[in-house]
């Protein structure tokens, strides 16, 4: 499994790789490889021109602005992981990384990666679509930027265009204090592509209502889906509300049957794992949770 | 395309197309045949090198990805021709292998997990070779290896080495202690139906 | 023979395993390592295809790339090669390396490219021109039966590859007699032990020497012969180097037609050549898949749940060419009732083409596959009488006492105490406390079970399935051999004549050679001849080589102490019987003379003069070893299959949380019998890997083809197999019947825990669904199965309760 020949290039600068980007139609961006590589050697992908971004200094970087996380996209996973600022600021992100591949492939494999290659079930763009995400690109002619919800558009389909490269992805941060996630994903291994994911952050007030919440669910269709559940705003977020609410939203749910799960099978557990999500985060939130909130 | 490559402390230098992976170059250009190809697409594991001492499958990597880092392969952790290191021992020791051919890739993932840390968990250490497939131990006895390594190391008399890094990659200061901890760490959903 | 370890000074001891030294240091030598001057690398062009005729092949553009140095049809590889041996009498279905005018599954290999680097010579495969005219084809067993299923082989007139019945004892008389039956189907999806490392081969030909050589990741019997035969060169034309490392194999890397095909390129190009699968040939091509099973079986018992009869039909679906999978059905006859009392059997073995890859040897033969048969026959006896599984076991084990045991098919088992073992298991858990943890994951909400499954596994192996399947094969023959060389300056080589994949045979040989000899094993040093140099051999498979390479080892190394005995009885004077071997020095116990070891080895090599009349000088020995029980044809459908039956008893508790589906298991111990046990570490490293192997078959793996013809599980990004994460710790009770029939009382545990892991594993999965009325009987059993199938349970109650 060799792949076809390619010509290989590290530019020093973003500019740089948009041009070569826009004027070639088969160069791509390798960052960790850790998606690319694999269809590399099946032939699935046969760019002519492979472009290094990985040690750009443009992509590296994780920085905070007022309520907002800018993580640069060439950040590797493991970093991330490991990252004061995200566990502090993005604990969505945190909770989710450790599910993300193998610790191997998180040492290679970057944020941005597991972004422009949107997989329906990875969980780096659940984490994006579920907090409103801002996909910072670059382009020949500046900057662009992408709300998550909107760059998703279908299975491994993104809104990048040619002559375009992610930059950095802008995950929101929560103001309130008593803040919570959750996170669940259903696979046949630990650490393969989850039949379904759900991930919840939710914040209370000082008497445990809920002034925020939010919710997404991957592997069920094309594309990450955040859930709208705003109705449970200013509720207590019992156990009957979260069902009631998860319910209403996943009927819109269209999700797909394949050699590892059924549609049923996945539509029936994205409710399961909403709800769960939803209590883990507003456990977390109120401090109750017995593994203490990340 | 010419390329360098810093393995096992010592420069290394080829010429060879962009598509020739590390694991390739290694095994044809260098003849360090320890790392081994299982499946050519970063699922099992027996590929696994070291880059700044974590590892990384070198099946997913081209070598002219791969200057500037720190390579460790498996020939690099003998202290000395026909010595066994702690960790290579105390697979000898436990029978933490039958066919070798997934041993140096266990034997790394181990050996970056023992660097950051010389009393893991069971979890820890399942956490840590996850990464790595093998057909004919089921790892009860890779564990054990690991343990009983861990336990060797915790009584020795030589300090252990500073995990230290020359990579170029700037995107920040060096990997912390708890980080492949906390993987291992992170929560199972909860298995209880309400 | 005694049981007691502590009659043993070095056997079932604690020793290290010699081979992991190389091992961990990077230092083995596989067959990807082997550089040979000048190497042309390979690439295959498999077919899109699952049938379709071949209309033309133009390779013009993939020569016209540098670097390309030829590529191969399977026109001119058939005018060059005769076919690959068929098992069966089935003379129309005939197997070449390269598809010969049609292909026949997807995935089949059609061109092989050979070039400067595997890289180029995949370029140059995608250059290569194949138009196919698409044929008809059939997928499914029980399709392939009917007489209008479009034949894969159709010279051979229909998909029928065997179809056999046997039947031992007064079948129909007991099944009228018995007051109760049942009849069940379950299913057994194609999967394989795919190991970590792929088949790769390289050969080289040297036209001055008129030889062939070699090297390849191998396990297979009589692996130069074939290659002779195919190459249609004399079989001292071939020599095959032993001494190449297997990365994993269990039962599967019998690649000769990768061998054929890379050997053949050799003698054309006059360069040395080598394939090494990808893991995309491997997976679609590499013809090593495994039992693909259809059982019905039915049991007629009584109402105490004693099986009296049954009447099993095994269909397999062996795939587009027969390859091992017919025999696959024949082998479990060794072993057709399980550890049962059993008196009567039916058997009805049927093989069919499809088009589908082809099937290798995988772990136990089919053993694993009938396992769970019989394990859910005596399950669903026990569910429909609502006594105890475990109860209904106890009343069918054959006793102690009763061995050995004639079984109805012909087979005779050496020994064993399967009531002994279960109750050590027991009593290790406390099952008791274990009964009581399942309710109470019960009581919180999830579903919970215990399975358990009591199996054989038939070792020494013997191919006496090969005469019962197919009649114009007369072979009895099945040995081994050892070959040990005290040299001139009194050090110990030993000479073994198979290749290894991790099953410790340099271990084994040495510890029994030291037993034997009294003297170091770590001194003895063990070497793999080439197999021009080499003593008969039949490779580990049929978990036989504790049995054949420990008992060749021995009997030579007896044959060495005797010798060494004589020499110093003749310096005393005496008889040799009057003396008294100890670790390497023989004494005349009369007047306390002693002969050291260097005194004897230099008597031996140089002084021709004190050697006692017709003795040859030296010290060398060898022994070939006819596998014990074996030596008679089949007569009248029975015979006896393999010597030794190790045994083994699994207990699982599994919880599934029945909103996800997902089978969790909580706790994992097998109780192991394998006889007297040579090497710990082996043996414990052999369940626990077994184990594994069963996990995956029972809960994650298949080979699955789509209506299409396609596999769709091509990468182990589809074919999931267990990491660390998935593999339980598990518990081993060890317990000790020895075997009559060996040196030490070993069995084998080659495939221990494979042959009942799987049906433990659907035995628990059962025992948490059974309140909810639903049953598994397809394995592997996914996640989103479990879950549906709970959910339309849930959904039926909820309905009633309307």
């Amino acid at each position: 499994m060799k792949p076809a020949p390619f010509d290989y290039v590290r530019p020093a600068s973003l500019a740089e790789v948009c041009a070569l980007l826009a004027g070639d139609e088969d160069a791509r961006v390798i960052a960790g490889g850790q998606t690319l590589v694999p269809m590399l050697a099946m032939r699935l992908a046969r760019p002519a021109k492979l472009i290094d971004i990985l040690r750009l200094p443009e992509l590296a970087g994780i920085r905070e602005e007022p309520g907002a996380v800018i993580v640069g996209a060439a950040t590797r996973q493991a970093q991330a992981e490991r990252d004061p600022v995200i566990r502090a600021s993005v604990p969505m992100l945190a909770r989710v990384l450790p599910w993300v591949g193998h610790p191997p492939t998180r040492n290679r494999g970057t944020i941005g990666g597991s972004i422009a290659n949107a997989d329906p079930s990875a969980e780096i763009p659940l984490v994006a679509v579920t907090l409103g995400a801002g996909i910072e690109v670059a382009t020949t002619q500046g900057e662009r930027s992408v709300p998550a919800d909107d760059f998703f558009m279908g299975a491994m389909l993104t809104a990048i265009g040619q002559g375009e490269c992610v930059r950095a992805i802008r995950f929101p941060v929560w103001p309130q204090q008593r803040t919570g996630v959750g996170f669940f994903e259903i696979s046949a291994r630990r650490s393969d592509f989850a039949f379904v994911a759900a991930a919840a952050q939710v914040a209370l007030d000082g008497e445990d209502r809920c002034v925020d919440v939010a919710l997404g669910v991957g592997g069920v269709g094309e594309r990450p889906l955040r859930l709208d559940v705003s109705s449970l705003k200013g509720t207590k977020l019992d156990a009957g509300l979260l069902s009631d609410a998860v319910n209403a939203v996943a009927v819109e749910l269209e999700p797909g049957s394949d050699l590892h799960a059924s549609a049923a099978y996945r539509r029936r557990v994205a409710v399961v794992l909403c709800v769960r999500a939803l209590e883990q985060a507003r456990d977390s939130a109120a401090g109750k949770s017995p593994a203490g909130a990340r | 395309m010419k390329v360098e490559l810093r393995i096992n402390g010592a420069i290394r230098a080829a010429d060879l197309e962009p598509r020739k992976t590390l694991l390739d170059t290694l095994r044809e250009n260098f003849l360090l045949n320890g790392a081994h190809a299982g499946c050519e697409h970063g699922v099992c594991g027996a590929c696994t090198v070291l880059l700044d001492g974590e590892p990384v499958r070198s099946c997913l990597m081209f070598a002219v990805q791969a200057d500037g880092y720190d390579i460790t392969t498996i020939e690099g952790l003998a202290p000395a021709p026909g010595e066994l290191g702690v960790i290579q021992d105390a697979f000898c020791e436990t029978h933490g292998l039958q066919c070798g051919y997934c041993t140096p890739g266990m034997i790394l993932a181990a050996h970056a997990l023992l660097q950051h840390t010389h009393t893991p968990t069971r979890e820890h250490i399942v956490e840590a070779i996850s990464g790595n497939l093998c057909r004919c131990t089921g790892y009860g006895q890779i564990i054990e290896a690991v343990q009983f390594a861990a336990e060797r190391l915790r009584k020795a008399n030589t300090p252990r080495a500073q995990h230290g890094s020359q990579h170029h990659a700037q995107s920040g200061h060096d990997a912390p202690v708890e980080g492949v901890l906390e993987a291992a760490e992170a929560d199972e959903p909860v298995v209880e139906a309400k | 023979m005694s049981a007691d370890p502590a009659a043993f000074r070095f056997v079932s001891t604690n020793r290290r395993v010699r081979e992991d030294r190389r091992f961990v240091a990077g230092q083995g030598r596989f067959v990807a390592d082997v550089a040979l001057e000048g190497m042309l690398h390979v690439a295959i062009l498999p077919s899109q295809h699952p049938a379709a005729r071949i209309v033309s092949i133009d390779p013009s553009a993939a020569l016209a790339i540098p670097g390309v140095h030829y590529v191969l049809t399977g026109d001119e590889l058939a005018a060059a090669t005769d076919p690959l041996m068929n098992g069966l009498d089935t003379p129309k279905v005939q197997r070449h390396p390269l598809a010969v005018g049609q292909v026949r599954y997807a995935g089949e290999w059609v061109v092989a490219v050979v070039a400067d680097s595997r890289a180029l010579a995949e370029d140059a495969a995608e250059h290569v021109h194949v138009t196919y005219e698409p044929l008809p084809f059939a997928m499914n067993a029980e399709d392939a039966l009917k007489s209008d299923s479009p034949p894969v082989h159709p010279a051979h007139g229909s998909n029928i590859l065997l179809d056999r019945t046997f039947v031992w004892g007064e079948v129909e008389k007991h099944f009228a007699e018995s007051p109760r039956q049942l009849s069940f189907r379950v299913t057994w999806g194609r999967s394989s032990t795919v190991p970590i490392e792929t088949f790769g081969v390289a050969a080289s030909w040297n036209p001055w020497r008129e030889m062939l050589d070699v090297w390849a990741s191998i396990q297979m019997p009589k692996y130069p012969d074939q290659i002779a035969r195919a190459l249609r060169i004399p079989a001292n034309g071939v020599r095959v180097h032993q001494d190449v490392d297997v990365g994993g194999s269990y039962g599967v890397k019998r690649g000769i037609k990768q061998t054929v095909l890379v050997a053949h390129l050799a003698r054309r190009l006059g360069r040395p050549v080598r394939l090494i699968e990808d893991r995309l040939d491997n997976m679609g091509g590499g013809d090593a898949h495994g039992p693909d099973r259809i059982f019905d079986v039915d049991v007629a018992f009584s109402d105490a749940g004693i099986v009296k009869s049954m009447k099993m039909r095994a269909l397999d679906n062996a795939g587009a060419y027969a390859g091992r999978a017919p025999f696959q059905l024949g082998k479990p006859i060794g072993a057709i009732v399980g550890p049962y009392r059993i008196e009567s059997v039916q058997y009805r073995a049927q093989s069919v083409t499809t088009n589908k890859a082809v099937q290798e040897a995988v772990r136990g033969f089919g053993q694993a596959p009938t396992n769970y048969a019989i394990e859910t026959a005596m399950d669903k006896v026990a569910a429909s009488l609502g006594l105890e599984r475990i109860e209904v076991r106890r009343r069918n084990f054959i006793r102690k006492d009763e061995f050995p045991y004639l079984i109805p098919s012909g087979s005779t088992y050496d020994s064993g105490d399967y009531h002994t073992v279960v109750d050590k298991v027991f009593a290790h858990i406390d099952f008791e406390s274990m009964e009581q943890e399942r309710d109470r994951l019960r009581a919180s909400g999830l579903l919970a079970g215990i399975g358990i499954a009591a199996c054989l596994e038939p070792s020494g192996a013997n191919s006496a399935f090969e005469p019962l399947l197919n009649e114009k094969n007369t072979t009895t023959t099945w040995m081994d051999s050892c070959r040990i060389m005290i040299d001139a300056l009194g050090f110990v080589t030993v000479t073994i004549h198979n290749t290894s994949s991790g099953q410790g045979h340099e271990t084994l040989v040495a510890t029994v050679v030291g037993e034997v000899l009294q003297i170091e094993p770590d001194l003895i040093r063990v070497i793999r001849p080439d197999s021009l140099a080499c003593l008969p051999s039949n490779s580990p498979v049929g978990s036989r080589m504790a049995i054949m390479l420990g008992g060749a080892a021995f009997h030579a190394a007896q044959k060495l102490k005797t010798k060494l005995a004589r020499i110093a009885a003749h310096q005393f004077g005496v008889g040799t019987d009057r003396v008294l071997f100890a670790s390497g020095s023989v004494t005349n116990p009369k007047d306390g003379k002693q002969l050291g070891w260097a005194e004897l080895v230099n008597i031996a090599h140089r002084n021709f003069h004190l050697l006692p009349e017709g003795m040859e000088p030296g010290l060398e020995v060898t022994h070939v070893m006819q596998v014990p029980t074996g030596g008679t044809l089949p007569k009248d459908g029975r015979v006896q299959m393999y010597p030794c039956h190790s045994f083994e008893f699994h207990v699982v508790l599994m919880a599934i949380d029945p909103a996800l589906g997902k089978p969790e298991i909580r706790r994992y111990v097998i109780g192991h019998d394998c006889g007297t046990v040579i090497n710990p570490h082996i043996v414990r490293g052999m369940t626990l890997g077994g184990v594994a192997h069963g996990l995956g078959a029972a809960l994650l793996e298949e080979f699955v083809y789509n209506d299409e013809g396609q596999l769709i599980t091509q990468s182990f990004m589809d074919y999931p197999m267990p990491s660390s994460h998935e593999v339980p710790e598990v518990e081993i009770v060890h317990h000790c019947t020895p075997s009559p029939y060996t040196v030490f009382g070993q069995k084998g545990s080659g495939e221990s825990g494979y042959l009942g892991a799987p049906a433990a594993i659907s035995s628990a999965i059962n025992d948490c669904v059974a309140p909810l009325g639903i049953s598994f009987n397809k394995l592997p059993i996914r996640i989103s199965a479990i879950g549906d199938a709970i959910a339309d349970a849930q959904q039926g109650k909820q309905e009633q309760a309307k």
